[in-house]
């Protein structure tokens, strides 16, 4: 089995020339950032906060933000973990907002009923995708991350979607590196054991008696 | 090695982030051990399938209309001097 690599898939060699042309107040050079990430920041923004109008909020919010305080930025990591740094703390306060009833914080570890060892372990179907239409698959696989609490969600995106690197999202999430390594296992299986529901091999006898 | 070895190791096996050895070990376990060839085959199809979903795709209009916001507040707070110097 070939392990998983990813990468957002941006040259990062001129970047850091785009910044400091922003820094020094070309407009235009920023511009290039946004044009750049807008499309990451806007759907990590629509995973934690669930909501369509909060994450166009959070995509203009934190690129302004950015903007503001370049100067703060000092290079030591990839413009793009700071923005998503940023993005991230602006989704949360967005879902905060929204569910006053329950702080959502990054820092706890959740526990869930389905954190032991997975008990779904029936094989899957060899093109899952393909037992659903486009629309119906976006909406399973749209309905099962969300139901994941919001500390396992969102470093699921930030490393399996978005393709940060274990690093680049402990950074980003203000968290240790086992943290993330814990949280991002048990997001892992979690979705798994999900999807497992809609996914499984059919038994050809299922329905005989 | 017991599947609750394994299951702790997953997330480095499928990062490709294990030293030889170990790596050797779980193999060796996911040779014999068939509901963790499962766990494993299955977690690595959830992370493809969310990775290939394209779930919240900006549209087009929508990119323009919020790129035009935010450059425009960003011209407005250079304007008024709060710009980075």
């Amino acid at each position: 089995m070939t392990a998983i690599q990813q990468n957002v898939g941006e040259p990062v060699s001129d970047e850091l020339a785009l910044v400091q042309a922003a820094k020094a107040g070309d407009i235009a050079a920023f511009e290039e950032l946004v044009r750049r990430y807008d499309r990451n920041v806007f759907r990590i923004a629509q995973h934690i906060t669930q909501n369509r109008e909060d994450a166009e909020d959070v995509v203009q919010d934190a690129f302004l933000k950015s903007y503001e305080n370049l100067q703060q930025f000092q290079g030591q990591s990839k413009f793009y973990t700071w923005l998503v740094r940023i993005a991230v703390n602006e989704a949360l306060m967005k879902l905060r907002k929204r569910r006053p009833e329950r702080m959502v914080s990054l820092d706890e570890e959740v526990k869930t009923e389905e954190d032991s060892v997975p008990r779904e372990v029936a094989d899957w179907s060899p093109n899952p995708e393909q037992q659903y239409t486009q629309a119906e698959l976006r909406d399973i696989l749209t309905r099962t991350i969300q139901g994941l609490p919001p500390s396992f969600r969102t470093v699921f995106v930030l490393r399996d979607v978005e393709g940060l690197s274990t690093e680049e999202t402990a950074e980003a999430l203000d968290l240790s590196i086992p943290a993330v390594k814990s949280r991002l296992l048990r997001a892992r299986l979690q979705l798994r054991e999900r999807l497992s529901r809609y996914f499984q091999k059919r038994e050809s006898g299922e329905n005989a008696q | 090695m017991k599947c609750s070895e394994f299951l702790q190791e997953l997330t480095n096996y499928l990062d490709g982030v294990l030293d030889a050895r170990t790596k050797a070990e779980l193999e060796d376990h996911l040779a014999w051990c068939h509901n963790c060839y499962v766990v494993c085959d299955t977690t690595k199809k959830t992370i493809e399938i969310y990775r290939d979903s394209q779930l919240y795709a900006l549209p087009e209009n929508l990119r323009d209309r919020l790129r035009s916001a935010i450059m425009a507040k960003c011209q407005a707070r250079k304007k008024s001097g709060s710009e980075p110097v």
